[in-house]
């Protein structure tokens, strides 16, 4: 089954190629959407529970393992699907904009990380996906990164999505230790056992802010408008079609584990209320199209949330249906949207009117996705409605007046959106807004047309797609098929009332809007606000901190760095009971008492004198005295090392003290000279201490024969000093080196800032 | 820079000189005293020997690549010869591979790169004090 890990990392190969080949040959970007339409076959043809596993990181029991069923398939279809047109529709979109490879090249990546997301069957797996989701997002909301407010929107989705994917990570890894494995298979097939663990409510909880964050339930409902400031193919895909779905996939996957646990019912019932609540309040009081769309996209997550935390059959099939449902309109509607304000130079609704005459084949797009949104008969989007109120009815307390007032607005939102803009007298604005060229409308009136095809011949996916997607959310078959009549009367009444009221809604928008954007409290007291102050609050305190900490001496720096390191060594060396002498051993001979007194004879003429130079050249004594000792010792190889060393540093000293200004000998002051000197007296004394106890434990040579040993049969090499750096610990030398090099280029970047001739 | 003539000129004798040590060092490492440490320790000595006597300009011409990139390559060199044991035989990273009979084997790469980091890492830091305009 190589067909089905090759859907997600295939498209992750062709990220780098697609950078590349399209800043060479940009006209070829519209080819690039046969990319998304192969993995769209590529899954449709993969069996049901087909599964691919190989062990990655076996000591962690992490696995690239993935797995197709009734739901991943959904979701890799819409995400293969609307790639294809959104892919088609960007490459015209921002047609010669110099960096449209860049922007494609995330795109892609970040097709590759969803599809890599719903296939995943390993928890961890799914979180690096997930997390690459985010990263991808972050880049589009910023593309256009001379605007302050898209990279204030960038890093805003970013903080909120990965500080969610960290409370996740945390609620993962306590899952997989609850069920022992990480596989999302194996999981699920323990049943409900795993909601009777002790840890469950805190693997719900935290599991749940990471949906939540990411599907954009309140009160981290706030950053999904505010990415609204990325390219409209971006909104589209990423931001109503496909990523802010992620959420609601993990939560959907994860329910038949936990479906019969209370708290799981009641926090996706009641956030995925307050949701829907919250986000129909403020789409009504939005003018910007694509904010508004965003905000009922808000909405709409939290319906899905709700409808997965109702344990019903009908439930799930009607989150899957609407899931399609809005996947299609709302993707649609985002570029509609995209288009208008190409056309038109505006995506204000209160002044957009009369480009239907202008604008024709626009206009009938967006009115078959306006009234598969509105639920109109005929449309797909009038099943998802009547499975709605027919599962919201079933729910008493609020919940069916909840229904009545969202779909209400959702009717504004549509109309407002879909028909206001193209009805009435044209616009002043708007006189040269005409149909854009075919590759810009292909994708919205597929996808729109799709919602009245599915609406007219429910069969075609009933089977296929919906019943095997509802059942995953389930854990076990629905037997319900699309386009049986649900609900009675009521349902029924309840439709039109909300499509009634709706209507009258829509009719006095003009003037309930300004009464709505005149509740400024909404923004004071808002989540946004509050992002916005906890942020200023982190940077202040950074500021302060700095401030307090790093004063710009380098003195003092080097004091303190001096005071803890050995302070704190010292400290654990007493409180430990480690102070020991270590037995006699026999006398060090004449030469090694020689060098000593020169040692000693270096360090003491480093303290005393008063030159810099000088200072420089006793400290050499020292550095020289101790690579002879080494030698006497038969260390040849640290020997050598301390002489390049020791020269090296020299060099480096005198050509600093010949070109920067330190020819005043030594400004300190008396009472500082003394507290140096005791701070150099206590470094001294601890380090020796430490010396003396580390001497004072009996030597094992085992390791040392053992290399001794085994240097030339195992790696062909009589230096054992070099073999352990090259051969035994050369995984440890990697890690020096890439250190060395990462200090070095901190170093190039201050230096090129500060190390100016002065 | 030092301006002196004895200096400038026997420069490029003491630079080549050091190189063609440094890499008899680093070759002989794995036997004898040596090895990709020292070896680049040393060889950045002639370089700066060279810097200090005809300024940092003219040694990043004899250099091509800024010592970062050398560095850069090192680095990638010794995590590359780490490879072989994984993709090939299933060992863990870093386990080296020896042709047979011949001391020629994965953990050559390795100390070349290991030369070429401290190299790098060395002139990276000494360099830009050394007198020339910073970039």
């Amino acid at each position: 089954m190589l067909a089905l890990p090759a859907i997600p990392l295939l498209a992750l190969a062709c990220v780098p190629l697609v950078g590349w080949g399209l800043r060479r040959a940009p006209v070829m970007a519209p080819w690039l959407a046969a990319l998304p339409a192969a993995l769209f076959l590529l899954v449709l043809t993969t069996p049901d529970g087909a599964m691919f596993s190989l062990h990655w990181i076996p000591t962690l029991g992490v696995e690239l393992a993935f797995r197709l069923d009734g739901l991943s398939r959904l979701f890799a279809l819409l995400i293969a699907g609307i790639g294809a047109g959104v892919f088609l529709y960007a490459a015209a979109y921002l047609e010669g904009h110099p960096l449209l490879h860049r922007f494609l090249a995330v795109l892609t990546l970040f097709m590759a990380a969803m599809l890599g997301a719903v296939l995943a069957d390993d928890l961890l797996l799914l979180f690096a996906f997930w997390e690459l989701t985010s990263l991808a997002s972050f880049m589009l909301i910023g593309f256009d990164a001379h605007r302050a407010e898209a990279r204030r929107a960038a890093q805003q989705g970013l903080m909120v999505t990965v500080a969610g994917g960290l409370a996740m990570l945390a609620g993962l890894l306590l899952l997989g230790d609850a069920a022992g494995t990480f596989r999302i298979s194996a999981i699920l097939a323990q049943g409900s056992t795993l909601a009777a663990h002790p840890a469950a409510p805190w693997i719900v909880v935290l599991i749940a802010i990471g949906c939540f964050a990411k599907s954009a339930q309140w009160p981290l409902h706030f950053w999904l408008p505010n990415a609204m400031a990325a390219p409209s193919p971006v909104s589209a895909y990423l931001h109503s079609a496909t990523m802010v779905k992620l959420g609601v996939y993990l939560l959907a996957r994860l329910n038949p584990a936990f479906e019969a646990l209370a708290l799981w019912q009641g926090l996706l019932i009641g956030v995925g209320t307050a949701t829907m609540l919250a986000g129909a309040v403020l789409a009504l009081r939005e003018r910007d199209l694509k904010r508004k769309l965003a905000w009922s996209t808000v909405v709409a997550l939290g319906t899905l949330v709700a409808l997965i935390g109702i344990e019903d059959p009908l439930a799930a099939t009607a989150a899957v249906v609407f899931l399609l449902v809005h996947a299609l309109y709302k993707a649609s509607l985002f570029l509609i949207a995209g288009i208008v304000d190409k056309k038109a130079g505006t995506r204000d609704a209160m002044q957009l009117r009369g480009l239907g005459r202008r604008m024709p084949i626009t206009a009938a797009a967006a009115l078959l996705a306006g009234l598969s949104m509105a639920g109109a008969p005929g449309f797909i989007g009038a099943f998802a409605k009547d499975l709605l109120f027919t599962v919201q009815l079933g729910v008493p307390r609020l919940l069916p007046a909840v229904a009545l007032l969202v779909n209400a607005a959702m009717v504004v939102v549509a109309g407002v959106v879909a028909a206001r803009p193209f009805m009435g007298k044209p616009m002043e604005t708007g006189g040269v807004a005409k149909d854009p060229a075919v590759a810009l409308l292909v994708a919205p009136i597929v996808l729109a047309t799709l919602g009245l095809v599915f609406g007219m011949a429910p069969h075609l996916i009933s089977a296929a797609i919906i019943e095997p997607a509802a059942g995953a959310i389930l854990g076990r078959p629905t037997g319900i098929a699309l386009g049986e009549k649900q609900g009675g009367t009521v349902v029924m009444t309840m439709s039109f009332a909300a499509l009634g009221l709706g209507l009258l809604m829509f009719l006095g928008w003009r003037r309930l809007q300004p009464t709505l954007a005149g509740q400024t409290w909404l923004d004071t007291y808002g989540p946004d606000a509050g992002y916005g102050r906890a942020m200023r609050a982190v940077s202040a305190v950074a500021v302060a901190l700095t401030r307090r900490v790093q004063g710009g001496s380098l003195r003092g720096y080097l004091a303190a760095n001096l005071a803890l390191v050995f302070a704190g060594a010292a400290l654990v060396l007493v409180a430990r009971g480690g102070l020991a002498l270590p037995l006699p051993g026999p006398w060090a001979g004449p030469a090694q008492l020689a060098l000593a007194a020169v040692i000693l004879a270096g360090a003491l003429a480093a303290c005393r004198l008063r030159a810099l130079f000088g200072q420089v050249m006793a400290a050499a004594l020292v550095g020289f005295g101790v690579g002879i000792l080494f030698l006497t010792l038969g260390a040849a190889d640290l020997a050598f090392t301390q002489f390049t060393v020791e020269i090296l540093a020299i060099v480096l000293l005198v050509a600093i003290l010949a070109r920067l200004p330190f020819h005043a000998p030594d400004a300190r002051r008396a009472p500082e000279r003394r507290r140096d000197a005791l701070l150099a007296a206590g470094v001294g004394a601890a380090g020796t201490a430490i010396l003396l106890a580390v001497l004072s434990v009996p030597f094992d040579p085992f390791i040392t024969e053992w290399m001794g040993k085994a240097a030339v049969p195992e790696a062909k090499g009589r230096n054992v000093v070099n073999v352990i750096i090259v051969d035994f610990r050369a995984l440890d030398t990697l890690g020096e080196i890439a250190v060395l090099l990462i200090a070095a280029l901190a170093a190039t970047v201050l230096l090129r800032r500060t190390g100016k001739p002065g | 820079m030092l301006d002196s003539l004895i200096l400038r000129a026997s420069a490029r004798y003491v630079l080549w000189a050091c190189v063609a040590l440094s890499v008899f060092v680093l070759l002989r490492g794995h036997n004898e005293p040596g090895g990709g440490f020292i070896g680049g320790l040393i060889g950045a000595l002639g370089f700066v020997f060279h810097a200090l006597a005809r300024g940092p300009p003219a040694t990043r011409r004899v250099l091509r690549l800024d010592p970062l990139a050398w560095g850069g390559i090192g680095l990638l060199l010794a995590a590359g010869s780490g490879l072989p044991a994984l993709l090939l035989h299933a060992e863990p990273l870093l386990t080296h591979q020896w042709m047979e009979g011949l001391p020629i084997g994965t953990a050559i790469p390795f100390d070349i790169g290991v030369y070429l980091v401290v190299l790098g890492f060395a002139l990276a830091f000494v360099l830009p004090f050394l007198g020339e305009d910073a970039a």
